[in-house]
């Protein structure tokens, strides 16, 4: 039972455990107000505590929803509807995960590309630099609707202007990351390739990049999760089109809070899905090129 | 088709560039000129954008509805800055972004305080925390919106919710980086839990608390402008946008957009300015001015 002491399973448990419980205090305080009135407007009285907890933990559209509310919410909408219509909350998530997918492997490659200008370039270095990270303390989100609207008019529609939403949010990571992946063999290293008379590009092939893959996967979990954020909210503006975006909207305007709740929920699970994946790769990847584990 | 415009916006990128490339390649002892240089290279690049952006859009005629030079936008900017942009900035950053900044990171900063003294909750809330703020927080901007109403309070909330878990885990963190030495010798002064945090633990911790300080101004300035998209009074810098966006007003929302990006560069400035200050004793601060 060693291990159980070490890992954070206990602790961790005990904090979610006490979570749900908040939550379902919260969910009283806040869900009691309606159900009052709904008892004055019937004039029911003398409502026994059980009956009184019931009533309130099954209210049609509760200000906060109680934790078997959303999981019931979440199951019927994930395994007991039809993935191929928009009762489904999987044909949402996947309308949100292929823009986040093609957004993602965009803003990598690009952010790929620029890190290796940099690198290479002083010029490119000193003027790109100080701009890809004063593009960061700007709003980029403010710009969605603006993007998904004109990219419209133009007559690209669908995944391409979520995707470049998330393209812009995830290069930055990459960016950053990448260059300081580049740049991080040591002099030493730097002198033996050059005693071995190597070209510039096996200097960057067998030195540079085998170097920088750690920092991309670093950088990488950091992108998908931004890339998520950034077609969530490229989603608000086009309305009916589909995605966990308008799941939270529509749910927004109708009241339907467990709804709502639900596509969050879907939202980060998706989350850490990805990252977790990235994870996995990363593990394999530093196996692969014989990292120490 | 104007081919005038687009051959100076030719001309301008390559000369930027050349004058870029000569510049890089000055080598001098002057600290005054290497700074000056410093500024200078990439204003130079950020310019010649702006150039080539009036140059194209005007060469090949782009209709305003798809990107309105910069002209254009700037004139929209002097035009409307003391009717609907200075009312939303007002709104949304002056309430809302500065409002849940503070609640959220300084509540953060005392609840990290406050679980630093127990291993159990720092083992339990720590996965939690950094679990939390991988999630995309700004989709609770609906609910907030239906507790908290359509003004600014509910915008507040989303912020004190976005800014709440990276301030957390980062002070956390930086509780967590001073070194058992450092810890004994306090002890040898004979100093108390508080002594030690006030005079060793929270200095060492800086550096951490300012990364999320940082991290946190941009998240709430988004966050703030994407939970008007849900429901709003008529005035802030996110409903203009999404209004602007209806009536194809693109200029209006290039003018918000920039606003908002020079909210966002001060308010990250201020805080940097800050952290030079308070950190002056890190080597990171220490390396950058003696380079």
């Amino acid at each position: 039972m060693d291990w159980v002491r070490r890992s954070n399973i206990v602790p961790v448990g005990v904090v979610v455990l006490a979570i749900i419980v908040l939550w379902y205090a919260f969910a009283i305080v806040l869900n009691a107000p309606w159900q009052q009135s709904v008892y004055a407007r019937g004039e029911i009285v003398d409502v026994p505590i059980g009956q009184y907890l019931t009533d309130l933990y099954s209210q049609q559209r509760p200000v906060l929803p109680a934790p078997h509310q959303v999981a019931t919410e979440f199951w019927n909408s994930v395994f007991m509807a039809d993935p191929s219509t928009p009762r489904s909350l999987i044909f949402h998530a996947w309308i949100t995960l292929s823009a986040t997918a093609l957004g993602f492997v965009f803003g990598t490659v690009l952010g790929i590309g620029l890190a290796v200008l940099i690198v290479h370039n002083r010029a490119m270095d000193r003027s790109l630099m100080p701009w890809i990270i004063a593009s960061q303390t700007i709003p980029v989100l403010a710009t969605a609707p603006m993007i998904v609207v004109v990219l419209n008019s133009v007559g690209l529609s669908g995944l391409i202007p979520k995707a470049l939403i998330s393209t812009y949010l995830s290069f930055f990571p990459v960016v950053v990351g990448m260059v300081k992946g580049f740049r991080s063999p040591e002099a030493i290293h730097l002198d033996l390739m050059r005693t071995y008379n190597a070209s510039g590009a096996q200097l960057f092939w067998k030195l540079r990049w085998p170097a920088a893959v750690p920092f991309l996967f670093a950088s990488m979990k950091v992108g998908v999760a931004a890339s998520l954020v950034g077609a969530i909210v490229g989603e608000l503006p086009t309305g009916a089109a589909g995605g966990l975006g308008s799941r939270l909207l529509a749910g927004s305007y109708y009241g339907q809070t467990t709804q709502i709740w639900a596509a969050l929920l879907m939202a980060a699970g998706l989350s850490a899905g990805l990252i977790f994946l990235i994870a996995a790769v990363e593990r394999f990847t530093g196996r692969a090129m014989g990292a120490p584990a | 088709m104007n081919s005038g415009w687009i051959i100076t916006a030719f001309a301008v990128w390559l000369a930027g560039w050349g004058i870029n490339e000569a510049l890089v390649r000055v080598r001098t002892k002057d600290r005054v000129l290497g700074t000056a240089i410093n500024v200078a290279v990439p204003l130079l690049f950020g310019v010649t954008l702006v150039v080539i952006w009036e140059g194209l859009v005007r060469g090949f005629s782009v209709p305003a509805v798809l990107l309105p030079a910069p002209s254009v936008i700037w004139a929209r900017i002097v035009a409307s800055l003391p009717n609907p942009l200075w009312a939303d900035f007002q709104q949304t950053f002056l309430k809302s972004v500065l409002i849940g900044y503070a609640i959220g990171c300084g509540s953060a900063f005392l609840v990290g305080i406050a679980i630093d003294r127990s291993p159990f909750l720092k083992r339990g809330l720590l996965p939690v925390g950094n679990f939390v703020s991988a999630l995309p927080l700004v989709g609770i901007a609906p609910i907030m919106v239906m507790w908290f109403g359509f003004d600014w309070q509910s915008k507040a909330a989303v912020v004190v919710v976005m800014t709440f878990f990276p301030m957390l885990v980062n002070t956390v963190a930086g509780l967590n980086a001073t070194g058992a030495i450092e810890k004994d010798l306090m002890r040898t002064y004979a100093a108390g839990y508080w002594q030690t945090l006030a005079k060793l633990r929270l200095p060492m911790a800086w550096p951490f608390i300012f990364n999320a300080l940082k991290i946190n101004s941009t998240l709430a300035l988004i966050g703030a402008i994407v939970a008007e998209f849900f429901g709003t009074p008529v005035v802030g810098m996110g409903f203009r946008i999404s209004a602007a966006i209806g009536r194809l007003q693109v200029d209006m929302v290039w003018a918000e957009i920039a606003v908002a990006a020079i909210a966002g560069s001060v308010f990250y400035g201020v805080i940097a300015l800050i952290e030079r200050a308070v950190t002056f004793w890190h080597p990171s601060v220490r390396g950058g001015r003696t380079e």
